[in-house]
């Protein structure tokens, strides 16, 4: 048995230690936002935060998550960042099919609570391992930057 | 194609649970028919159709599916304006299976693909509003017993002018229910249009940010097992013997499902199927094809290729013209078969029962998956229940059903409900490709470089003599030499010809873009070796061949402009040019802008992209697509490949298929010729036109003309 810190609520689930995190998530616990895209750490549609850093789910033993604070797609629009990311996706229709906007959400909001102003090169470096076949990149770094406009006005108007 | 019959039948009736329906019939139906369908829906079937609740819910019934191309949006925008409803007040249900009921104008089959929606659909939606709202305007003025004139509609309520009396459409829903249907309806003057051409804000995305959109792989149903499969790695091999003592004694793992030619683990969880299915060990039988390689492929297309093929167009005397010509130009081109690569792998879950089968997947064509499962099971079609769900990304690749049948298979034999999901691996190696094609092309040219004579010849196997044999009509395949048959340039003698060959070794079918995109690469990247060979300006030598096609003359002259083609190309970069018009009726023209490192690689700086599709409905959605859709041919273009050995497909995962990452991705910009012609698809084009832009810029930076894809192996090898 495995305990894990999810979204702020505890779950345990009867998984072997090197079971990978996605599958944890997805078949054992329902928790579907996460994708599924290649398996080995190559397209970021599994992309989840583990105490805030973007981490690949698919390749991500459970045990080695055991103890940190997982976040997922489901609960990032509790965080601030993470709403402001999800708006600004909906403001510039960022989305077309939708499969990989999981992971690109999730790298996304780990690259702006570390870094509030991203350069583009700050955005290459974070995004490029998140793969998109509709091809949303060009909205992607937009609406990044959109998200990073919004605490400097908020503060701005506080 | 595109136009609906005039005697189209449109009916309307109670809807079952009170209120008011309307439906159209996109065939020729006889008129004696109608009577009959009125307050029923079997026995009169629509294409389509709209439920008004009386409650005033607006449905509209889609046979369109969504898979990242906005048409959950576009489609209720038409029927919105007519309507005269606000959009966020239509819901949406997905029409079930069944070409004769939801089948396509023009195609007789209930599919999403070949950028049709928009184009096929875009009158019948506006009429099925209009018709709608008249009947409700009409049923208003009945209850005040006023003249119908006096009344307007807006905003799902029925206003009566002079007095100001309202009624909503759920009030009057009943009653327009026994009305008679209206023969003629007029459409709106586009003019008046209040919602098509103007940005809306798609309706399938909230759910697509916070993780809650279904896609087909997301399925959960109770006892629901997992399972992941390796098929023959070769086209038509089958299973020799199976060693499943290992996979049996891991954890979670429940069945191994043995079929002919293919052998799948059933598990409690896919980390477990996986695992097992890795801890296989299956002997093949590898078949005919377990000695191919890609070498192979190419040799029997070029020795097809010195065979004369099937005349497409033949435009005077293009042979005489080129043989006695002094000035002649001939070529080779290549193009290798492709991987869709869809982020969402293959998957299909599957509960077959001794009187039912039901299916649960993501398909671009229901109709097929239905009669796929079926098949297997021996099941009558009205058995066969299938429920859709959300794409994640298709390209051509779920117009193919073959995962269905294999799922059904493997569900025969294990007890509940069974989700079977692809292996990326599985994914790539068991693709549908993008066909191999050949071409060979020559053109002749008179004392002022203008060419006098052109011959195409086109050498590829035939889809639609597999997937829509009805389509594959006197050895031409329509889609095959789609774009090359519709050569705008004026040239007084062109044939056109396509040569069948099919290749036994993969499957080939639809990736997006389709024929045109090889097409237009080839058409395109010849037409800057005749301009380079004419010492003539890339634009100005197309420009001056572009009379006769206005429009294409049009999207030509504004990508140039906005590319500023007149202004000095940034040191050590070459921009190159290329323009589309195919069977989607949209004009395209594309600038690219790209510079090669030494050691063959390409980086791609600017695209600037104009786009005349005649009538937008929602130009966000438009730029969006041609934007992706640069994108995908982008990936295509520089490293798209899938090649074989021994008849396996060598790739297999996201480090082998490389495809265009965000650090990778050029600026690019749309602009829309905004005009009122039929409105044309937006799908694909964007894909289509790119190839050839890169490979005339690569030509422009480098001097270097390639002719065969994918563009870095040649550079590298070159």
């Amino acid at each position: 048995m495995v305990t894990l810190k999810i979204n702020g609520k505890s779950h345990t689930v009867d998984a072997s230690p090197d079971m990978p995190l996605l599958w944890v998530l997805r078949d054992l616990l329902g928790m579907n936002g996460t994708k599924f895209g290649c398996g080995v750490a190559l397209c970021g549609a599994c992309t989840v935060h583990l105490d805030g850093i973007p981490r690949r789910a698919c390749v991500m033993p459970v045990s080695a998550a055991v103890g940190h604070a997982i976040t997922t797609i489901e609960a990032i629009g509790d965080t601030p960042i993470g709403k402001k990311v999800q708006q600004a996706w909906l403001s510039l229709e960022v989305v077309q099919c939708g499969y990989c906007q999981s992971g690109q959400i999730m790298a996304a909001s780990a690259l702006l609570a570390k870094i509030p102003a991203p350069t583009d090169t700050d955005i290459d470096q974070a995004m490029s391992g998140n793969i998109c076949r509709c091809g949303t990149y060009p909205r992607i770094r937009e609406a990044i930057k959109q998200a990073a406009h919004k605490p400097a006005t908020a503060r701005k108007e506080g | 194609m595109g136009q609906m019959s005039r005697r189209q039948l449109l009916f309307a009736g109670a809807a079952a649970g009170g209120g008011f329906l309307l439906g159209w019939h996109l065939d020729a139906l006889p008129r004696a028919l109608a009577p009959t369908a009125r307050g029923s829906q079997s026995g009169f079937a629509p294409n389509a159709f709209i439920r008004i609740g009386s409650d005033g819910r607006v449905t509209l019934i889609m046979n369109q599916v969504e898979m990242g191309q906005g048409t959950y949006t576009s489609m209720p925008m038409l029927l919105a304006e007519e309507l005269e409803v606000g959009l966020d007040q239509v819901h949406l249900e997905h029409a079930p299976p069944d070409d004769k009921l939801y089948g396509l104008p023009g195609f007789g089959i209930q599919v999403t693909g070949a950028s049709t929606s928009v184009r096929l659909l875009y009158e019948p939606l506006r009429r099925a509003g209009a018709t709608a709202r008249s009947m409700l305007v009409a049923a208003a003025a009945q209850t005040w017993n006023v003249d119908v004139a006096s009344c307007r509609a807006q905003k799902g309520v029925v206003t009566h002018t002079p007095t100001g009396r309202k009624l909503a459409y759920g009030a009057l829903a009943d009653k327009a229910a026994t009305l008679a249907v209206p023969e003629n309806v007029a459409l709106k003057d586009p003019k008046d249009f209040k919602l098509i051409g103007k940005p809306a804000k798609r309706l399938d995305t909230p759910a697509k940010v916070n993780g809650t959109a279904q896609y087909g792989i997301d399925i959960r149903l109770p006892g629901m097992k997992i399972a992941t499969v390796a098929a023959s790695p070769v086209v038509g091999g089958k299973v020799i013997d199976v060693d499943d003592s290992k996979a049996k004694a891991i954890k979670g793992v429940r069945q191994i499902v043995r079929l002919d030619d293919a052998v799948a683990v059933v598990a409690d969880h896919m980390w477990a199927a996986k695992q097992g299915l890795k801890a296989l060990v299956i002997r093949w039988d590898d078949g005919p094809n377990g000695t191919i390689s890609t070498d192979d492929v190419v040799q029997g297309l070029a020795a097809a290729s010195q065979k004369q093929g099937v005349i497409v167009r033949n435009d005077g005397d293009a042979p005489s013209a080129l043989a006695g010509a002094p000035n002649k130009i001939e070529s080779v081109y290549d193009v290798p078969f492709l991987a869709h690569a869809a982020l969402e792998p293959i998957n299909c879950t599957v509960h077959v029962t001794p009187d039912r089968c039901e299916v649960w997947t993501g398909s671009q064509i229901l109709p097929r998956v239905q009669a796929g499962a079926a098949k297997v099971t021996g099941l009558p079609p009205e058995k066969v229940v299938v429920h859709n769900y959300y794409l994640g990304g298709a390209f051509g690749r779920r117009l193919e059903v073959d995962y269905v049948p294999q799922a059904v298979r493997i569900a025969q034999q294990v007890e509940g409900p069974v989700k079977v999901i692809w292996t990326r691996e599985e994914d790539i190696q068991h693709d549908v490709y993008r066909p191999h094609y050949y071409d060979r092309i020559s053109a002749a040219l008179d004392a002022r470089g203008r060419p006098i004579a052109w011959m195409h010849r086109i050498v590829g196997p035939s889809i639609f003599a597999r997937w829509a044999p009805p389509i594959f009509k006197d050895g031409i395949d329509a889609d095959a030499v789609d774009s090359a048959e519709q050569l705008l340039y004026d040239i007084p003698a062109i044939r056109v010809e396509y040569v069948r060959h099919e290749e036994p070794v993969v499957n080939t079918g639809f990736w997006r873009g389709v024929g045109n995109t090889h097409n237009n690469f080839v058409i395109e990247s010849f037409m800057d070796e005749l301009a380079a060979a004419a010492k003539q300006d890339p634009v100005a030598y197309r420009r001056a061949l572009l009379n006769k096609s206005p429009r294409a003359k049009a999207v030509l002259d504004a990508a140039a402009q906005a590319a500023g083609w007149e202004t000095p190309v940034p040191e050590g970069r070459g921009r190159g040019v290329s323009v589309l018009y195919c069977s989607w009726g949209s004009f395209l023209a594309q600038v690219a802008e790209v510079s090669v490192s030494k050691d063959g690689e390409v980086r791609v700086h600017r695209v600037v992209c104009a786009v005349d599709c005649g009538i937008v409905v929602n130009p966000d959605t438009v730029k969006a697509q041609i934007e992706g859709g640069i994108i995908f041919g982008i990936s295509g273009a520089l490293w798209g490949e899938v090649t074989l050995k021994n008849g396996r497909v060598e790739q297999s995962n996201f480090h082998d298929v490389r495809v265009m990452r965000i650090n990778e991705t050029p600026k690019i910009e749309v602009h829309l010729v905004r005009n009122l012609e039929a409105p044309g698809g937006i799908g694909e084009p964007g894909t289509s036109v790119t190839g050839a832009a890169l490979a005339n810029a690569v030509f422009a930076a480098t001097g270097k003309r390639i002719r065969k894809l994918p563009l870095e192996n040649q550079l590298r090898s070159a």
